[in-house]
Formats: structure tokens, C-alpha cells, sequence
């Protein structure tokens, strides 16, 4: 029993043979694509634990709205009602104008329509367990055809893009990240800006906007964002919130401010990925 | 070996509760960090090897699945393994002080190393900002969950100890 006891290293070498490894590992990184064959293993391994985990916690939850009382449904039937009939009067509207769109696309020969991305659908199957970043996973990957730079939207928003890409699961950054920038756009008047997630405004809900043009557009709080026309990741019109305050920067050629985005980050349980993406599309047109 | 793999369950478990069920109870967006609170408690329960080992694990689930670069993470929870094996002399099953000490210790420790080397070397020189919506909000949940899930682990580990001296007494 005596010889077996002890290793012969003692804990201070295994530090630093373990820390050499460690550093190793994050050399290595830069060269390679990192973390392959272990994502590999993941995929079969601890995603479907995720899956499974995230399906009961949704069971339960249905199960517990089952609970809402009548009273709260039918107001919130009534609230739905509402919004229904204000829709379709503005729908009709809209459709009116689609027509003279359309026509007066003709007329100038640009048929390219945005609006029609071929999107599918995902569950959120487990988030970033540290504070620090902001990105979840979610149960659909490249056998579904999702790649690398695609789209993620949640409801009628912007979510964020896919950073990373298994064969069953994928990593989608939130645009709340810090390290996430899109370049935005003020629907109404076309100029564009960057929008920039920052860590101290996770907790807020908030986005923050910059260098946005202070020229002679007058932008309102309340205007819409949308992805702009000069992203090279972001396809084209995606809404990402409404302006809910405007400053002029001290330099007095910029303006910036802050963004309420149209989607709530802390609730997230389905999305939509759109699965073409930018790249695909002007890479198509060049070759055309 | 009987250890070794309910070790590894504790780990595993820790990590998915992290990622798929605490974010439904967090306020703030902030949650707690279980996996600092196993690593160092096994780092001051079991000694400085048992902690690099229990860490270089759980670094390693961060990392694949929630980190950006490979061995970051792995690298910091094997130091905070080792440094909290250095108390193991002063621990005893029947105080909470010193580990309730020791894990908010190395939350922070986690804390600041992530936020100096993933932000300020960025750029990003917010300190004060992250340290009161980030790293203090962490701290307090993690204590909370220290007081849970330590409790766990304690009882876990007298057990086994108790099963490794049964069967080593019986080669006597």
C-alpha cells in the first residue's frame, strides 16, 4: 500500500506542468480552429443533456400557465382582439401600398425583394453560464443547414448571429454582447450607425448606438432601427428596436444614444435563423 | 474510481444546472458560478491535487461550451483548485467560515482575472461599472448557493471517505 500512495510529482510541478498545458492549449487556438474534436464530442454527449433539461423545463412551464386564471386569459384575448383589428386596418393599408411598391419596382427594374428570407425555427436549449457574455445555445445545426453567420431572430427582431456551429446545436452571440457590433440603419431616413452591445447594459435591456450622422435628418426618440444596407453579416431591413434617446456627441458630428431592441433577451425560448446568409447572397450576385 | 466518477457527476451537474435551469431564477441577468464553489471546495476538502483536477474539468466544460478560447478557463480553475488545497490544513467539516471565506475569495479572484483579461486588455476600462453590475452581484449569489450546495458536496464527501477507510481497513 505504501508505494502505491504517493505520485512522484509533487502538487507544485503538476501546477505548473498543467499550467504550461493550459497556455499551450490557448497558443495552439490561434492557429487551429480550435476545440474541434472535443465540440464533437459534445454534440453527442452533453447537447443531448441540454436538450432534455431544457424540454422538461419547458413542459413545466406550459404546465404552469394551465394554471392562468379565466380572467386573465380573456382580458388577454381582449388585449389580443384589439391588436388583431389594428393590425388588419393596417395591413390593408400596407398591402395597398405593396402594389404601388411592386409597380413602381417594375417600373425601375429592381426586383429584389428582402423581405423573404427562408427562415426555420430553434429552441433555446441552454444559455452562457457566466455573467460575463451573453450567448446561448440553441438544438438545430449544420444538419439543418444552419452556418456560420446566420441570422437569429426572435419574434420580429434582431437576436443576434451564430458564432459557432455543431452538428446538432449551435452558439448564437446576442447583439447585447459585448462584443457584438451591427451596423444599424434609421429606417425613416436611411442613415446609418453601429450598434454596439456593452456588459453594463445587459442588466438595463439596453443597446447603445454610435456615430450616427448629425446632419440635417431630424430623428425623434421612438424611430425604428433596422439592419443596414452596408453590413457584411447582417442581411438587409432586420428591426432591431426603437430609439429611446438621442444625444449629439460632443465632437458635434456624430449623434448617439440608446436603443430599446424589440426583443426581450432575459426570456428567450424560440427563435428563428434565418439560413441564408449575407455572404450567400452577394456572393451569388457576383457570380451572376 | 467510485470517486472519481461521482466527481465527475457533481461537475456535470453543476455545469448543465448553470446553463439551463438557474437562468429561469436569476434577477438581473446575474446568476451564480457553481462550479467555482465545487472546484474550491474540493480543493480545500481533498488538498491541492484533487482541487487542480476537480478544476482543469470544470475549466475545460466552460471553456468547449461557453468560453471563446480553449484553456483560458481551464487554466484558472486549476490555480484557484490549487490555491484553495493550500488551506487544506485548516479545515475542518464543522465550520462554515473559512469555506463560505475561501469560495467568495476565489469568486472574486475569478472575477477580476476574467474581467482583466477578456475586457481591459480590450480596451474596456469600466472597472468600477462591471465590479458592481457583474462581479459584487455574482458574489452575493454565489454565497447564497455556497450555503446549498457546499452542504451537498460535504455530505457526498464524508460519505465516500467513510467507504474508502471501510474497505482499506479490511487489507489490515
Amino acid at each position: 500500500m505504501k508505494i502505491k500512495k504517493q505520485s512522484s510529482l509533487s502538487s507544485k510541478y503538476w501546477l505548473i506542468v498543467l499550467s504550461a498545458g493550459c497556455l499551450l492549449l490557448m497558443g495552439v487556438e490561434r492557429f487551429t480552429d480550435g476545440g474541434g474534436p472535443l465540440r464533437f464530442i459534445g454534440n453527442y454527449t452533453v447537447v443531448p443533456m441540454q436538450k432534455g433539461i431544457s424540454y422538461v423545463g419547458r413542459y413545466l412551464s406550459d404546465l404552469s400557465d394551465n394554471f392562468d386564471t379565466l380572467q386573465d386569459v380573456r382580458d388577454e384575448k381582449d388585449a389580443l382582439q384589439a391588436k388583431v383589428d389594428e393590425l388588419n386596418i393596417e395591413n390593408t393599408r400596407l398591402r395597398q401600398e405593396q402594389y404601388e411598391l411592386e409597380r413602381l419596382r417594375e417600373l425601375y427594374q429592381l426586383d429584389e425583394n428582402y423581405s423573404d428570407y427562408e427562415k426555420i425555427g430553434a429552441h433555446v436549449i441552454a444559455n452562457n453560464g457566466s455573467n460575463w457574455f451573453s450567448d446561448f445555445t440553441i438544438d438545430k445545426g449544420s444538419n439543418d443547414g444552419i452556418k456560420v453567420d446566420c441570422n437569429v431572430l426572435a419574434g420580429s427582431g434582431l437576436v443576434g448571429t451564430v458564432t459557432e456551429v455543431g452538428p446538432d446545436y449551435a452558439r448564437v452571440r446576442s447583439i447585447i454582447d459585448d462584443a457584438s457590433n451591427v451596423s444599424g440603419m434609421v429606417l425613416s431616413t436611411s442613415d446609418t450607425c453601429m450598434v454596439r452591445g456593452d456588459l453594463s447594459l445587459i442588466s438595463d435591456g439596453r443597446i447603445r448606438f454610435e456615430k450616427l450622422a448629425n446632419n440635417d435628418n431630424d430623428i425623434q426618440v421612438g424611430e425604428q432601427i433596422v439592419t443596414s444596407h452596408v453590413s457584411d453579416r447582417f442581411v438587409q431591413g432586420l428591426f432591431i428596436g426603437y430609439i429611446s434617446d438621442i444625444e449629439v456627441d460632443a465632437n458635434n458630428l456624430t449623434r448617439s444614444g440608446y436603443i430599446t431592441p424589440a426583443v426581450d433577451f432575459s426570456k428567450l425560448q424560440e427563435v428563428l435563423v434565418i439560413t441564408t446568409t449575407k455572404k450567400d447572397m452577394t456572393g451569388e450576385r457576383e457570380s451572376e | 474510481m467510485k470517486r472519481n466518477i461521482t466527481v465527475f457527476i457533481i461537475i456535470l451537474i453543476s455545469f448543465l444546472l448553470q446553463s439551463t435551469v438557474l437562468p429561469y431564477f436569476l434577477f438581473a441577468s446575474v446568476g451564480p458560478n457553481l462550479l467555482v464553489i465545487v472546484t474550491a471546495s474540493f480543493g480545500f476538502m481533498r488538498g491541492k491535487k484533487a482541487g487542480m483536477a476537480v478544476g482543469i474539468v470544470s475549466g475545460l466544460f466552460m471553456d468547449v461550451f461557453w468560453g471563446s478560447s480553449l484553456g483560458f478557463n481551464m487554466l484558472l480553475f486549476t490555480v484557484i483548485g490549487y490555491g484553495n488545497g493550500c488551506f487544506k490544513r485548516l479545515f475542518y467539516d464543522e465550520d462554515i467560515k473559512l469555506p463560505i471565506g475561501l469560495i467568495a475569495t476565489s469568486e472574486l479572484f475569478y472575477g477580476g482575472v476574467t474581467y482583466f483579461c477578456l475586457y481591459a486588455l480590450r480596451g474596456d476600462f469600466a472597472f468600477s461599472s462591471h465590479l458592481l453590475s457583474i462581479i459584487f452581484p455574482e458574489l452575493v449569489y454565489t454565497i447564497l448557493a455556497t450555503l446549498i450546495l457546499y452542504q451537498i458536496i460535504l455530505h457526498i464527501n464524508k460519505k465516500l471517505e467513510a467507504e474508502e477507510q471501510r474497505s482499506a481497513s479490511r487489507f489490515v
